[in-house]
């Protein structure tokens, strides 16, 4: 038996997205639907009351053709650390039940279902809209119950979801590791759907506290700054707000990095000024 | 036939007049009862609500009716603490509004909660850090306080007044009130505040966030001090409505113009604190968030600067420069221009720090999100409108809510 086990350090799991990679396939939403059992509508055409946990956004530079370049943005939830990265999430920090909470050992950002009463205040704090409301009662089509992941508890009606960097299988990955008697898991051990299906490779999750894992090799966070990337070309959606978000984006692309946040008119230098200091 | 219960000497309408214009209401209230059953039963899926646009209609309506019955506590804290004996003759019509309007906000999020059988995790699993349970707590200890402060006046019913355990429970409860009159003033302060830093807190949401003094944000200090100086206008406003009804003056013109002075100057010295929130965040901290003041209201197909305007201006610069000057306010037809138009600035003042604030994209390649709401949203907030006018009718006929009405009224 492992008794050393409360002793491990503290992981902070995030994910890294090369949008050069990335072609807006779809199959990371695919597959973490199928993966979290999330539930869908008949007509799916209002996009604004569908359920997505991982959301492929579409962007152009703007410019016509034949300079025209499209980007697509891959959004799963954050997982913010917060101002200062202490935790308190824009979302955890508003609900008013507890029912979203920060986990210090792993840095993922959780939906306690049975403990949310729908009060829509984490939706309202989230500006990625990563969160998202059961409005209707999740319905599978006959037999299609049959193929429901038994790891994940389907969500009712009138709460919210979102991701969870598919915690079930960290979960999982930890169960394994203290029946084989390892103090941690390996990297390859925890890794969400979305990253696992992404056929360009885009997507790599891993613990940003570990230096030895592609995450951290990728965009080198800075533990000073909240997490910030020194890595040039990796950039965090809307850094100025101090969300501190565990989800970083990594693009060769100028036009992409800026599209990432919000610069005042006649002020667009501060995003280079942003990146480099 | 229901002489015996109207309170002695005064006149009423006949019973059958009355009764139909509560059936009139009574009607709406059904509409909204039947609206507020099927979100219930079928879900919020009956409101326009989406994922972008999380706080719908009647989220406004609960924070717009909790700003004015701050008539309530605030009148209250004129009368029994800071000692403005005259407002005694207006503060039962203000106790009966901040009934109504703050049973109505309970019963509104009851209703906007998607799981509303676990309403009460709110207080189980209260998270300390939320805004949004402080607002539940102190709205919830000062609905106790306003039923506490309505007791005494349902008490003074001519037939329950006979009954000697109620007069005498009804006089000591008047001795003690001022120490209730004190603790609904401290709630009110700490769950009209906590409502405004529900948005203020927000660092998510560039329109909403707002910096300020330890946890509370600007908006915190800016509620409050809205709903006490609005509030008033209110009671004012159904003072003139229920005036106008019954063809009969209810409160002399001295307690009037008194609250309404001391609205006007509170609506001055609010005004100057949200123009100076408004200046710092329109070139401070919005900047700071790589927003320009006019991204927030440009590029989109409802949200202008109109609604500013209307906020400050109409609802605030006007009936605040009506209120303070002597000969505008002792004006009938500006008094009522200006507690009409103060009542509509605080409720448009709500709107822009709870519904506007889900509308303007944060991130760059998102969309503007805007809202229109379903019937049933409007039949369930539509619901305590017709509720406060049955309630308020009742009180008016059955209680004695204004304590001069035979004395301006005699024959």
């Amino acid at each position: 038996m492992i008794k050393k086990h409360n002793k491990a350090k503290a992981h902070k799991f995030g994910m890294v997205i090369d949008l050069d990679k990335c072609t807006g396939c779809g199959s990371c939403m695919v597959a973490c639907m199928s993966e979290n059992n999330v539930p869908f509508k008949e007509n799916e055409t209002n996009k604004k009351d569908s359920i997505t946990w991982m959301h492929v956004y579409r962007l152009t530079n703007g410019k016509s053709f034949p300079d025209t370049e499209i980007c697509y943005i891959p959004r799963p939830c954050m997982h913010c650390g917060g101002k200062g990265d202490h935790g308190h999430s824009p979302c955890v920090s508003v609900c008013p039940a507890t029912a979203t909470d920060y986990d210090y050992t792993t840095g993922i950002v959780s939906q306690i279902y049975t403990r949310c009463f729908g009060c829509r205040y984490c939706m309202a704090a989230c500006p990625y809209h990563a969160r998202y409301f059961n409005w209707w009662d999740p319905i599978w089509p006959s037999g299609m119950e049959k193929t429901l992941s038994p790891d994940v508890s389907p969500r009712m009606r009138g709460v919210v979801e979102k991701c969870s960097f598919c915690f079930h299988r960290y979960q999982a990955a930890k169960d394994t590791a203290y029946f084989e008697e390892r103090e941690d898991i390996t990297e390859d051990e925890y890794q969400t759907a979305c990253a696992q299906a992404c056929p360009a490779n885009a997507i790599v999750f891993g613990d940003l506290n570990n230096s030895e894992h592609e995450v951290y090799k990728l965009v080198k966070p800075d533990p000073y700054h909240g997490g910030r990337p020194k890595e040039p070309k990796a950039f965090r959606l809307l850094e100025r707000l101090g969300t501190n978000p565990k989800v970083y984006y990594i693009s060769e692309r100028e036009w992409v990095r800026k599209a990432g946040d919000n610069y005042v008119k006649g002020k667009e230098k501060d995003h280079k000024k942003h990146n480099t200091e | 036939m229901d002489s015996a219960l109207i309170p002695k000497e005064a006149k009423r309408c006949s019973f059958p007049v009355f009764a139909v214009g509560i059936a009139v209401a009574g009607v709406i209230v059904l509409w909204g009862v039947y609206a507020m059953g099927l979100c219930w039963l079928k879900g919020l899926n009956q409101t326009n609500m989406n994922d972008y646009y999380g706080f719908a209609l009647w989220i406004w309506a609960d924070l717009a009716v909790i700003a004015i019955g701050g008539g309530a506590f605030f009148t209250g804290l004129l009368k029994y603490v800071f000692g403005i004996d005259e407002l005694k003759n207006i503060i039962n019509l203000a106790v009966v509004i901040g009934f109504v309007c703050y049973s109505s906000a309970l019963l509104i999020l009851a209703i906007d909660i998607g799981q509303p059988l676990r309403g009460w995790f709110i207080f189980w699993h209260a998270n300390v850090h939320s805004m949004l349970t402080e607002v539940a707590f102190c709205l919830s200890l000062y609905f106790s306080v306003l039923i506490i402060e309505f007791i005494p006046l349902i008490l003074e019913n001519r037939k329950l007044d006979k009954i000697p355990f109620f007069h005498h429970l009804s006089h000591n409860m008047h001795g003690v009130m001022a120490v209730f009159a004190a603790t609904g003033a401290f709630l009110s302060c700490f769950h009209q505040g906590s409502l405004g830093g529900v948005a203020g807190v927000l660092y998510g949401r560039p329109f909403a966030f707002r910096e300020g003094l330890l946890v509370w944000p600007w908006t915190f200090f800016l509620f409050t001090w809205s709903a006490a100086a609005y509030g008033p206008c209110f009671t004012l406003t159904v003072l003139k409505i229920v005036e106008k009804i019954t063809k009969k003056k209810l409160v002399k013109d001295n307690v009037v113009y008194t609250l309404a002075k001391i609205s006007g100057w509170m609506i001055t010295t609010y005004l100057i604190a949200k123009i100076i929130d408004t200046v710092y965040w329109a070139l401070v901290t919005a900047p700071s968030l790589g927003f320009n003041f006019m991204s927030f209201y440009s590029n989109n197909k409802f949200y202008g600067l109109w609604i500013l305007f209307a906020e400050i201006v109409l609802g605030g610069i006007i009936p605040a420069a009506i209120l303070i000057k002597k000969d505008w306010r002792e004006n009938s037809k500006l008094l009522i221009l200006a507690i009409v138009l103060g009542t509509l600035g605080v409720c448009i003042n709500r709107w822009v720090m709870v519904l506007q604030v889900m509308a303007p994209p944060v991130m760059t390649f998102d969309t503007w999100a805007l809202y229109y709401p379903s019937w049933q949203e409007v039949a369930t907030t539509v619901l305590p409108v017709a509720y406060g006018v049955i309630l308020i009718s009742l009180a008016y006929r059955y209680l004695p809510v204004f304590p001069q009405e035979k004395e301006l009224n005699a024959e």
